[in-house]
């Protein structure tokens, strides 16, 4: 099960959080109360050249001291405060989420093409490995993540999502299966830029996870959709695919449909295939991965797992279903459903 | 004679009232079990191997073979084995041989192994009515791709990818020497491979003008001996392999009796007729990882590189550092042999005693070049103890690429693995080089057999994957989290990498 719903304006013209609340509320059937989140890009317009860094914290003492300890080792925080949060009855406040607007220090990281990303990453990673009571779940540029257990209406009362504002907006609801309901497990997964929501499951995960392991990025969730964020930042990235590339490597077409196509095309997925095989997704998925620039969705090579586009002026929406695009834009007329394994890609103009 | 005679192994019997003395136990039985005299069959119960010819070719089911109860006293440690072991070589003071693989008690890992299914959240797939893809390229894979962009729209990719074994099932048929089985067995493999669309090692005994039709599907292999090894046969192979060892015999070298080298063997081999066939342990040009890179190096040179270069070693405690350093030489794909691994012929106290399970050496591997960040650039062959599907679907899911077969091939052409390989006198055709036992085995018939086999095990792999909710081979690769531990000690599951059950 579980739901997702994303939306990017593609003019960059800033939505608040209230009309995806009521989007995400109306998939409740698609939840158990177990978990639900929220991304939003363009929220820290204020800070938008640092990093925005979201930590949960399990007390405000000894883990807290040593990821400050770490921060200052690496750049400088240059703004800090608890996210504000207001108390629901359904959610028992089981970590203080805290958010740092951090300056890596470049010169730290060398050899590296991008060595402020790289820092960052290194962060995270380490925290979320080392570091007991702390998770970093959130840490783009200008973006922010709002996540806990609970239902969908009182994650966002929780955050109050309505009093932020992104041109693009990516949330979820979910029905966990595998792992505990807990609030690092909830979506949407971050890293870096990239912000990832899934319905369904990931059947390859073992391989998945210890591919990526092998490139230095560390599961420490307990869940299988972390790894779609690792993924995209290596393969986007670091190992400089575009966005479509990517999802080509992820879901790719079946070999019978790559020996009809043309033969540089052909080669081309052939290439990709055997290059980055162990990273390709099997089992039933739908999925939206956001960045700073662009919102895609994809689902499984068979699509076993629903998804619906919505195109309207400006907008591109993804969801598990119609009715909660419509919930935000109740003109919609070009609603459609994409073909198994193919990105569907809403980008930024401005 | 102190020691006296050693009780016989089997018991054969022939019915009497069943029997209709037409004589074909007594053709067939090249170990010298019956004869015939006037009225009745008479058999000589010590020569017996159970071998089954007899049994498989009579036409009236008169005959019985049973396992002779041991007649010694029993005792935990001093087994019947053991102790006919040291009559044997207190009388000859020679090292004793054995054929096929691995008989002694070990537990097999496979079968502590459990497959995983998908139930409600996560739908299992149907093989007959979604597509499953199978298909496995055995090859060096480049770390990333590197592309142009031209434009917004237009990008290009730079990268050229270097020659890969396409397979359509990841299930091929291991190195077993012309010299070692016949001609006929040789065939009969070499065209279910090639109707299938997946690969065959030649061994080392150098390829035969007969196999030529066959060649896009035959790996050839280059041995300490270096027998019949020449430019020509570099080029004609699919790939090529280096084999440094094998599980049967790890750290030794291999014998062919000059009685198994006749006018054709000894053509191919590229040696005298009847002259044994003495493999050394080491290749005298290899004694550093750096020797084994250049040999890789130099193979690919001589076949303007064009094919892929395996390197093939037993498995042993150290085996993941080995691979990794194989991994590094410029070798396309690392076959590690498990200490069950079959074998004409092998010191029985090297086949029984050196090396480890396969399942422990490819996870191992399989672990160690991904904590190198290495893995993906090289292919991981699996061979030793592949005795069904599972048994494939577990080793791909533990690591490997693919998997190579032996024992299970010859089994599908008749092979009883009565383990008596080495004595040339293999009834079914399969193991010797005489001309009227090698005759048994019609070639077309036996292909049929091994090529029903692997298509069998493939359906089956593939139906293991749908239940997985898994429909393409890459995905199952290293995929530990499909896999749980039953009965396993916990030192087991930290090698292997794999939960307990109910984990």
């Amino acid at each position: 099960m579980c739901g997702i719903i994303g939306v990017i304006d593609k003019q960059r013209e800033l939505m608040d959080g209230s009309s995806i609340r009521d989007a995400l509320s109306i998939m409740d059937e698609r939840g158990s109360g177990e978990g639900a989140g929220y991304a939003a890009y363009g929220v820290y317009p204020d800070y938008a050249d640092l990093y925005a860094i979201h930590v949960f914290y399990d007390n405000l003492v000894e883990p807290k001291t040593q990821v400050e300890d770490l921060l200052e080792t690496w750049g400088m925080i240059e703004h800090d405060e608890e996210i504000p949060t207001w108390e629901q009855a359904g959610i028992p406040k089981i970590h203080t989420p805290w958010r740092y607007f951090f300056r890596p220090k470049t010169r730290l990281m060398q050899r590296s093409r991008t060595p402020d990303d790289e820092i960052v990453k290194h962060i995270v990673m380490e925290v979320n490995k080392s570091i007991k009571g702390a998770l970093i779940f959130s840490s783009g540029k200008n973006i922010g993540v709002f996540k806990a257990s609970g239902w969908p209406e009182e994650v966002a009362d929780f955050y109050r999502v309505e009093k932020y504002e992104g041109y693009l907006w990516l949330a979820h609801n979910r029905y966990p299966t595998n792992t505990p309901g807990w609030w690092g497990g909830a979506h949407p997964f971050n890293l870096l830029n990239w912000s990832v929501v899934h319905n369904g499951e990931i059947t390859s995960y073992g391989t998945n996870r210890r591919y990526i392991e092998s490139f230095g990025y560390d599961c420490t969730m307990y869940t299988d959709t972390e790894v779609v964020a690792y993924l995209m930042d290596l393969l986007v990235r670091r190992h400089g695919l575009t966005q479509e590339l990517a999802v080509r490597a992820l879901a790719p077409p079946f070999w019978d449909e790559i020996e009809r196509m043309p033969e540089d095309i052909q080669r081309l997925n052939t290439a990709l295939r055997l290059t980055y095989g162990s990273a390709m997704m099997n089992g039933p998925f739908a999925i939206a991965v956001a960045s700073p620039d662009s919102i895609v969705g994809f689902s499984d090579r068979i699509k076993l797992r629903p998804l619906v586009i919505g195109e309207h002026d400006n907008k591109v929406f993804i969801s598990s279903e119609e009715a909660a695009i419509r919930t935000v834009d109740s003109a919609i007329k070009n609603i459609y459903m994409p073909k198994a394994g193919h990105p569907i890609v809403g980008r930024t103009v401005a | 004679m102190i020691i006296g005679s050693r009780p016989t192994k089997f018991q054969v019997v022939v019915d009497k009232n069943q029997c209709m003395l037409c004589g074909r136990c007594v053709d067939n039985c090249s170990y010298g079990v019956f004869r015939m005299e006037p009225e009745e069959i008479i058999t000589n119960t010590r020569n017996c191997v159970a071998c089954h010819r007899c049994i498989s070719q009579c036409p009236r089911d008169a005959i019985t073979i049973k396992e002779r109860p041991c007649d010694y006293r029993s005792h935990p440690v001093w087994t019947a084995q053991v102790k006919e072991n040291i009559f044997k070589q207190a009388e000859s003071g020679k090292i004793l041989l054995g054929g096929m693989g691995n008989a002694a008690q070990y537990p097999i890992l496979f079968d502590h192994l459990v497959l995983d299914a998908c139930q409600v959240t996560n739908p299992s797939i149907d093989p007959l009515r979604e597509p499953m893809e199978l298909r496995t390229y055995i090859g060096k894979k480049p770390r990333q791709l590197e592309f142009i962009q031209k434009s917004d729209t237009d990008i290009s990719l730079v990268t050229e990818l270097v020659p890969n074994l396409k397979l359509e099932t990841p299930i091929m048929i291991g190195h077993m020497s012309y010299g070692a089985i016949s001609l006929n067995a040789h065939k009969a493999m070499a065209k279910a491979v090639s109707d299938i669309g997946t690969f065959m090692g030649t061994g080392e005994g150098g390829l035969h003008e007969a196999l030529y039709p066959y060649q896009d599907h035959m790996i050839v292999q280059v041995a300490s001996g270096r027998f019949g090894v020449d430019v020509n046969y570099l080029e004609r192979g699919a790939a090529i392999e280096i084999k440094i060892g094998q599980g049967a015999k790890p750290g030794i070298g291999g014998h062919l009796p000059g009685e198994k080298v006749c006018a054709d063997v000894s053509c191919t081999r590229m040696i005298p007729e009847g002259s044994d066939a003495i493999s050394p342990a080491p290749h005298h040009d290899i004694y550093s990882i750096e020797d084994l890179k250049q040999l890789v190096i130099s193979l690919k040179e001589a076949t303007e590189w064009k094919k892929p270069v395996f390197v093939k070693i037993a498995a042993v405690h150290n085996v993941a550092a080995i691979a990794a350093g194989i991994a590094r030489s410029g070798a396309d794909a690392v076959v590690i042999d498990g200490f069950r691994g079959g074998t004409g012929a092998a010191p029985s106290v090297f086949r029984d005693h050196v090396g480890i399970p396969i399942e422990a050496a490819v996870a191992a591997v399989d672990t160690k070049l991904r904590r190198q960040g290495i893995r993906n650039e090289v292919s991981i062959i699996a061979s030793g103890g592949i005795r069904q599907s599972a048994d494939v679907a577990k080793a791909i899911c533990l690591g490997a690429d693919a998997v190579y077969i032996g024992t299970a091939a010859l089994v599908a052409m008749g092979c009883r693995v009565c383990g008596t390989c080495y004595r040339g006198l293999c009834t079914w055709g399969i193991a010797t080089q005489r001309p009227d036992l090698v005759a048994r085995l019609d070639p077309e018939e036996a292909s049929h057999n091994v090529k029903n086999l692997i298509e069998a095990w493939t359906l089956e792999l593939a139906e293991l994957m749908g239940a997985a909710g898994i429909n393409s081979i890459e995905s199952l690769r290293g995929n530990r989290d499909r896999l749980r531990g039953y009965m396993l000690d916990q030192s087991m599951l930290d090698v292997l990498d794999v939960k307990p059950i109910g984990a």
